[in-house]
């Protein structure tokens, strides 16, 4: 069976796909569906969902449409989660590669870096980076990226090492190839499955990392997001709930169709399931 | 190696940790944009001018870079952490005040959710295939998508606005004096929210985890041993099995510590409960750096004493590692 | 009246599998005391029908017909609990990996033990005693150690004897034993058949012995029965079948089992094409701050040649250092001492660089067929890395991968595929197409054929001889398997703990062996004397 007749055959996964494709489109077509910016004051505040037509979620606490915040809102978390996610890509795929790859010092001085990138609490590491570094989306994606790097590293290690001892390295290596271009041509190739289902989980991990920062009030105070709605609405909820509650659903949908699409490759790629039932 | 050689061999790998990461800070302070001595004090006025000069001649803001270090580096081993001008008292202070209740809220986290997160992942595999197991994996997967902060603030309203079952907010009835056996009912009280909901995604983290390794571990060699031996299905589980799967989760949930700490961030802020968590937040309005960065390298601590404590759980769980190290 | 009498068994393997059923109207009968050997190669179905019979069968296949009888009850469809009560206790098994049948975190006793309390036999210190006598009667050393050992303690014949004791706990009345002495060394392995043999001689069980190796049913089969996909070719008493053998199949099986048959002595050239001087390789492992690191001399002060268009055949058990000795003399492992001569030109002392321009002198063929060529990467691309690497235009270099293919016997045509659309054997004749492509000196071929069914062994080895003759190749052949170095080398090197324990013809080495450790390796060679009365008939 190849790659697409697996994943399209898992029923998780191609909801995942539909859910995100929606969510992608929402946050494309933002400007387009919604007049008014997230920022502009369009009726009341505290406008419950439904109350005035063409407000079906109603009003915020400053009397901006919630229903085009939350698109806008989906641009950012977009955004963040697959720069982030990218640049952590860059930091670590080369770091554990290099470490896997060449061993001794090389590694050992990598994991020690990694591992102690490791230690530190992640989220807390987040807060004081973009604390210091004033909030903006690129101090937010490079503080995501910073302490996401750390597990890609370790995942590439692992697997360039268990790469790495299969005899066709040997043979490269027998065949006269430099370190570098067996590294490249003949190691990494195989490594690139375990890389795309983890970078697909990362995503959705940074998602919920940036809505956290901007729910503590670390957002970027020029772009609409998720958390900044939640957090802006937390002192509000004993009387306008549906202000925390619908950035929340859409915070949920999106991870969670990322991490649908991530199980999802993760099955379709690794199918030793399908090795079952041999004489 | 002895059990103590390992011990001392990881305190100081952790002495070392910790060093580096007062060195991390220190440049932090000084990367904010702005006079380190301004950043230092606080903003929105709470230092005068004598105050800056004061603590430039302190912390050597006028001497070498490397003297600077030095300085505050010392400082952070004689457990000095600056001084909060907003709160108007040592770093250290405010921190020792508030970390009972931290230790409090991620230990009981950290307890509920390895322990139901284990005990719904060995159901999930028994079961695996069949209606429960998919209601299971499929909670599990819900929990791990909801962000802690907005789970913490519906469980507030569910069961604290709309029910009044729990308290929502605090860690003990202001004024209401209770001693002995009556505060302690009424901080437990307190607390099932907030350690339920920073719970429940390490929950699914730990019962998705201990899921798939029970069905990994269930195809190994061994395991067809056991089931040749005439042992019944029940027993292989626990006995074959599920010890062999657990080793995997230990691992994780040690690497988990860091997030779990990160997690009582949000959950502190939700809850307003008094712990570390809330102070870091607290000190983020007030651009509190001292204060921000001292709560940092005291969640990193605990990490670390938390890894260290996994590893010697996992080298008695796993005859293999000491004697092979 | 026989222990077990399996009638008319066909198993079904679930949807989509290469073929509708592992096993097809099998019939078979032990009787007490009697040692079935099931032969076959993989996919013949020949540890599905263990496993029916045990109610081990993995999920998705089903038993479809016919039943197993055993005291007078079809196994097959006991109900669960009367299964389990069976299993363990009236019939045992043991398995082929010792190194993963244990349970890593149970100490032996406890999993010896644990027998006892499936079946509700005895106080917990009685258990702890039959376990010791148990310990004992396989003859594992210092049982009172042992009982308290994990397994990653154990050699992997030590825990092939734990097993024997776990499933001997209960004396059951047949033992199923599935490839037990595969994964094991020859002087282990025959170590393992003998105490088999002891234990149903003294206990009068029967065993039912599943192998792919007719020298272990030369050595303990009453009885044998031969399967192929599924269905029995061949059955008889094993003098029959192994002397006589009516059905083409179990011929051709036979003939493919490389026989103690010694080729014609070759005249071999002067001229050495490998010359290996006082070679070294010492790891050191664990040290660290507390401790001293462990010393493994993996070899040691080795010295040996090969002459141009001569086979020599590197003999050993595992950790004799005989593939660390390859890997040195291709340079994929840095020796500590010695030289590596390969043309004039000492490997073992070249810098990378100059090392990288001097690789395709000598080339390496692979054991694992699986792991020896990039999932990724096109055939062509496998064999014509290296000469374009050494400057050798691409045009070229296609062209004469494409004439390598035919000559390996695979067709031009399989230039363009990947490696997962074809077999283990195809995968090794590609290995050698790539390894000639660099116009070697000296090909190293490392357990070349041991992953290999002994039919497609036997092809592979043919092609070898070929080539030998038709390019007059120089190959240093490590291996395992003395048999197999009989068939096809010109002269052997026995290694032993990184030593080199002896040298010579194959001649001297099968007939007049001068050291007692290549006596006891050509002993431990199972069918070694069925082997001898072919050689003498």
């Amino acid at each position: 069976m190849s790659f697409w007749t697996r994943f399209r055959s898992n029923t998780g996964a191609m909801i995942g796909v539909v859910l995100l494709i929606a969510v992608i489109a929402v946050a494309l077509f933002a400007p387009l569906i919604f007049e008014h910016s997230p920022w502009q004051m369009v009726q009341r505040p505290f406008l419950a969902p439904f109350a005035v037509d063409g407000l079906p979620l109603g009003t915020d606490t400053l009397g901006r449409d919630v229903a085009s915040q939350l698109a806008y809102g989906a641009r950012v978390s977009l955004l963040v989660g697959l720069v982030s996610t990218l640049v952590a890509l860059l930091i670590g795929v080369p770091l554990g590669a290099l470490a896997g790859f060449y061993g001794g010092y090389v590694d050992e001085g990598a994991m020690r870096f990694t591992e102690f990138f490791q230690t530190i609490p992640n989220f807390a590491l987040a807060i004081v980076l973009v604390a210091i570094f004033e909030p903006s989306l690129a101090s937010i994606t490079l503080a995501i990226a910073i302490v996401s790097w750390p597990p890609v590293a370790r995942l590439v290690r692992a697997e360039v090492m268990s790469v790495r001892k299969r005899e066709f390295v040997d043979a490269a290596t027998l065949a006269g190839l430099s370190k570098p271009r067996i590294l490249i041509r003949q190691v990494l190739p195989n490594t690139v499955s375990p890389i795309i289902v983890m970078a697909s989980l990362m995503v959705a991990t940074a998602i919920l990392l940036e809505s956290s920062l901007s729910f503590l009030g670390l957002g970027d105070p020029n772009a609409m997001s998720w958390g900044y709605m939640i957090g802006a609405a937390r002192t509000v909820i004993r009387s306008s709930w549906w202000l925390s509650f619908f950035p929340g659903i859409a915070i949920i949908i999106t991870v969670l169709a990322l991490n649908l699409i991530g199980e999802g490759l993760n099955d379709a790629l690794n199918p030793h399931l399908s090795r079952k039932g041999r004489a | 190696m002895s059990v103590f050689a390992i011990i001392a061999a990881r305190l100081a790998k952790a002495a070392l940790t910790l060093l580096c990461i007062a060195v991390l800070n220190f440049c932090l302070l000084h990367a904010a944009p702005g006079d380190p001595a301004v950043v230092l004090a606080g903003e929105a006025g709470a230092a005068d001018e004598q105050m800056i000069e004061q603590l430039r001649e302190r912390f050597g803001l006028d001497q070498p870079f490397g003297v600077q270090l030095w300085k505050y580096v010392s400082g952070v081993a004689q457990l000095d952490l600056g001084y909060s001008f907003r709160q108007g008292a040592p770093v250290i202070e405010l921190i020792a005040d508030r970390l009972p209740a931290t230790l409090l809220l991620t230990g009981a986290a950290f307890v509920i959710s390895l322990v139901c997160g284990i005990a719904l992942g060995v159901a999930a595999a028994a079961r695996v295939g069949k209606p429960q197991d998919s209601l299971l994996t499929t909670f599990a997967l819900l929990f791990y998508a909801t962000p802690l902060y907005w789970a913490a603030l519906m469980a507030v309203l569910v069961f604290s606005v709309w029910l009044g079952w729990l308290p929502g907010f605090g860690y003990e009835t202001v004024g209401a004096g209770y001693t002995g056996m009556a505060r302690i009912i009424d901080i437990a009280q307190h607390l099932v929210l907030p350690a339920l909901t920073l719970g429940l995604f390490f929950m699914a983290v730990y019962m998705r985890m201990t899921r798939a390794s029970m069905l990994e571990v269930s195809t190994a060699d061994f395991v067809k041993t056991a089931r040749a031996k005439g042992l019944s299905d029940a027993v292989i589980r626990r006995r074959h099995i599920l010890r062999n799967a657990i080793l995997p989760v230990v691992t994780l949930a040690g690497l988990q510590a860091g997030q779990l700490i990160g997690g009582a961030v949000l959950t502190e802020t939700v809850f307003a409960w008094p712990g570390i968590g809330r102070l870091m937040f607290e000190s983020l309005a007030a651009r509190d750096y001292n204060t921000i960065l001292g709560v940092f390298l005291v969640s990193a601590a605990m990490v670390i004493a938390f890894n260290i404590v996994t590893d010697i759980v996992y080298r008695l769980v796993d005859p293999r590692i000491g004697a092979r190290a | 009246m026989s222990t077990l009498a399996i009638e008319h068994l066909t198993i079904g393997l679930p949807e989509g599998a290469d073929r509708p059923f592992a096993v097809e109207d099998v019939s078979m009968t032990i009787d007490k005391g009697q040692i079935l050997c099931v032969v076959g190669e993989s996919g013949s179905g020949k540890s599905m029908t263990a496993n029916a019979l045990m109610g081990l069968l993995p999920p998705g296949v089903t038993v479809k017909a016919g039943r197993a009888m055993f005291e007078s009850r079809d196994v097959i469809r006991l109900p669960d609990a009367e299964k389990m009560a069976l299993r363990g206790a009236q019939i045992a098994m043991i398995f082929q990996e010792p190194m993963t049948a244990l349970n890593p975190l149970m100490r032996i006793g406890d999993q010896i033990a644990e027998v006892f309390a499936a079946h509700d036999r005895f106080t917990q210190a009685e258990r702890r005693k039959k376990a010791l006598d148990l310990i004992r009667e396989v003859q594992l050393p210092d049982p009172e150690k042992i009982i308290r050992a994990y397994p990653f303690q154990l050699s992997g014949g030590q825990r092939q004897r734990a097993m024997i004791a776990m499933a001997l706990a209960l004396e059951p009345k047949l033992l199923i034993a599935d490839e037990p002495t595969t994964a094991l060394d020859v002087t282990t392995q025959a170590q393992i058949l003998k105490l088999i043999l002891d234990l149903r001689a003294r206990r009068g069980m029967a065993v039912m012995f599943i192998t792919h190796d007719f020298g272990v049913v030369a050595e303990i089969a009453d009885e044998v029965i031969v399967m192929r996909t599924g269905k029995v070719v061949e059955r008889g008493p094993a003098r029959a079948v192994l002397q006589d053998p009516q059905h083409e199949y179990t011929k051709r099986l036979l003939e493919a089992i490389p026989t103690g048959k010694l080729p014609p002595a070759r005249a071999l050239s002067e001229t050495p094409a490998l010359q290996i001087k006082g070679l070294r390789k010492i790891y050191r492992t664990g040290g660290g701050m507390f401790r001293a690191p462990r010393e493994v001399r993996a070899v040691d002060d080795v010295s040996l040649s090969v002459a141009r268009g001569e086979v020599l055949g590197l003999v050993g058990e595992s950790g004799s250092g005989k593939s660390t000795l390859g890997r040195t003399a291709v340079r994929l492992v840095t020796p500590d001492a010695g030289q590596v001569l390969v043309g004039g030109v000492d490997l073992a002392a070249l810098s990378d660089e100059d090392l990288r321009r001097q690789r395709h002198k000598v080339q390496m063929v692979f054991q694992d067929p699986y792991a020896s060529l990039n999932p990724r990467q096109r055939i062509i691309g496998a064999i014509t890395d290296g000469p374009i690497a050494r400057g050798i235009p691409r045009r070229e270099a296609e062209s004469r991968a494409r004439e390598l293919l035919e000559i390996v016997g695979l067709g031009a045509d399989a230039a363009s595929r990947f490696p997962h659309e074809f077999s283990g054997g195809q995968r090794q004749r590609i290995g050698i197409a790539r390894a000639l492509a660099m116009d070697p000196e000296l090909i190293i071929a490392d357990e070349a054929v041991s992953a290999l069914d002994v039919s497609i062994q036997a092809q592979v080895l043919d092609l070898l001889r070929d080539l030998r003759e038709k390019m007059g190749l120089s190959i240093l052949f490590i291996t395992h398997d003395l048999r197999v170095a009989a068939q096809l080398c010109d002269r052997i090197a026995v290694m032993q703990k990184g030593r080199l324990v002896e040298i010579g013809t194959v001649h001297e080495i099968f007939l007049n062996p001068t050291e007692d450790y290549t006596r006891q390796l050509l002993a431990a060679v199972p069918g070694a004397d069925w082997d001898n009365q072919k050689v003498l008939a």
